[in-house]
């Protein structure tokens, strides 16, 4: 998918340069940039320890990044020397606006969906009650879960759970969404459904980046393919050159294991 | 026969009347004893649920100052009997607080049995909260309170609307064993000549030498005590357990 205005730039959404971030010993980012613009779906792929989801989740500050920066919109993330994040209150006004999509759904058992969905929005974000309701119930209504609005998320299936995830994310009115590998965790016959939800966000030009190990997916929605090697961008460019025509060795074996 | 049938009626006759409400009954003095008894019990466990909860979010998230101070309280508190807890506080730093009170030209001062009553079993109460409301939270699936985090909520607001409604459900069980014994620990305050249900049953008894009416009686009240705060958290627990799918078989 291009982007639907060519070549006029957009502002940037998520900029991320230098990012290194280490558990311990092991060092799982060594250095990544990155630059998302608004609209941009970057599709984020690689390897199982390629250091694909920490780096989603330094953008966020779910991991505390070891050294890089990280800017969201044009604002800077403020860090301390050692990476971890200087302003709490900044970190939470970021994470307000990048709504994230686990692997695991993530949704309050506690709550229904329609309660997860007004949880953020009426309680963080001081939305009225009323108006976040009914922002929640055209999300629902949008992902197919009109029906399920009062149903707590142990009874719905992986598929649906997920879906609601993504409303809930929705509900915020995020600049930007993170989704990562939001179908790993589903039943083979779920993952075209929530598929298809990401697909429309893809289609009104959301910006996302977008974890995943769905190539098809990827080639299809993604204005931009970045594949992840080691802590490392071993490739990035257009979905056609990414996947049509890999240059690094290392990717064209990926490329084929996955195939 | 006929003889012990009429001893009988008469046992029963006068049983009633040691019971009744107005004197010469005692029943008036046992459920006075019985209020007090519910006062403290209610004053401890509140108090050491919240001891607890502080108690819990500092072993979790606190300082190693904080988590090595904490160890200290609730291992100290868990090994020493609460009546040895009770005569320290009630005798031991009644009688400290009055000797430095005394040393500053002051006069000595009376401890309420309420008040030292609440306070210790609050203290004990909250060692085994910490426990017990630790284990809970540690429960709690780490991606609810990662989904918040990510959302923006900040840290109290995360504690109140998802890791306490969460833990809910994995502390009430441990947290209904507590007011239990609860109940059953302000009988040992009768020690310090606390007007409690135990203390007046003495009384009772050893007045009328009617041990066995006495305490039978106030055995049934602490039952009925019981059997009441039981139904209560099996409801509570209901509530808690709600959108979690019941397991059956």
């Amino acid at each position: 998918m291009t982007r639907p205005d060519g070549d006029v730039p957009q502002p940037e959404a998520i900029r991320i340069e230098g990012l290194h971030k280490s558990f311990g010993q092991l060092e799982v980012l060594k250095g990544v940039s990155l630059t998302a613009c608004e609209g941009d779906v970057v599709a984020v792929i690689g390897g199982s320890g390629s250091g694909k989801s920490t780096m989603l989740r330094c953008i966020n500050f779910l991991e505390t990044p070891s050294a890089g920066k990280i800017v969201i919109g044009n604002e800077t993330v403020a860090m301390r020397p050692d990476g971890s994040p200087a302003d709490r209150k900044q970190i939470e006004r970021l994470r307000q606006s990048l709504g994230m999509v686990f692997q695991q759904f993530n949704l309050w058992s506690h709550r229904t969906i329609l309660e997860n969905l007004i949880e953020v929005p009426v309680h963080v974000l001081g939305v009225p009650r009323a108006e976040a309701v009914a922002r929640a119930e055209r999300l629902l209504a949008r992902v197919g879960l009109s029906a399920k609005a009062d149903t707590y998320p142990a009874f719905l299936s992986g598929g649906q759970q997920q879906r609601a995830a993504i409303a809930r994310a929705l509900c915020m009115e995020p600049r930007a969404m993170l989704f990562d590998e939001p179908t790993s965790a589903l039943d083979p016959e779920l993952v075209g459904e929530v598929l298809a939800v990401i697909r429309d966000l893809a289609a009104e030009g959301r910006t996302m980046i977008l974890v995943t190990h769905e190539m098809k997916f990827a080639r299809e929605v993604a204005s931009h393919v970045v594949f992840l090697h080691n802590g490392l961008i071993e490739e990035e460019g257009p979905p056609e050159q990414l996947f049509g025509a890999p240059r690094s060795e290392r990717l064209q074996q990926f490329l084929k294991s996955v195939a | 026969m006929a003889v012990t049938a009429l001893v009988g009626a008469a046992g029963a006759a006068s049983m009633f009347e040691l019971l009744q409400l107005s004197p010469p009954g005692w029943g008036a003095n046992l459920l006075r004893g019985l209020w007090n008894s519910i006062l403290i019990a209610c004053g401890a466990f509140g108090l050491g649920i919240g001891i607890g909860t502080l108690g819990a979010f500092g072993k979790l998230y606190g300082g190693p100052v904080v988590r090595d101070l904490l160890a200290v309280y609730t291992t100290v508190v868990r090994a020493v009997p609460e009546l040895v807890l009770i005569l320290i506080l009630y005798y031991a730093v009644t009688d400290a607080v009055n000797q430095t009170l005394l040393a500053f030209g002051y006069d000595r001062i009376q401890i309420s049995g309420l008040a030292a009553g609440i306070a210790v079993l609050g203290v004990v109460q909250g060692a085994y909260a910490t426990e017990v409301l630790r284990g809970a939270i540690q429960a709690v699936p780490a991606g609810q309170i990662e989904a918040a985090r990510a959302m923006g909520m900040p840290p109290g607001l995360l504690a109140r609307r998802v890791t306490l409604p969460l833990m809910l459900s994995n502390a009430l069980p441990g947290l209904a064993n507590l007011w239990l014994v609860a109940t059953k620990d302000t009988a040992l305050l009768a020690v310090v000549g606390f007007g409690e249900l135990t203390q007046e049953t003495r009384q009772a008894a050893g007045a009328t030498k009617a041990y066995f009416t006495f305490f039978m009686a106030a055995g049934m009240l602490y039952l009925i005590l019981s059997i009441g705060s039981g139904w209560l958290f099996a409801r509570l627990e209901r509530r808690a357990r709600r959108g979690q799918p019941e397991l059956h078989g």
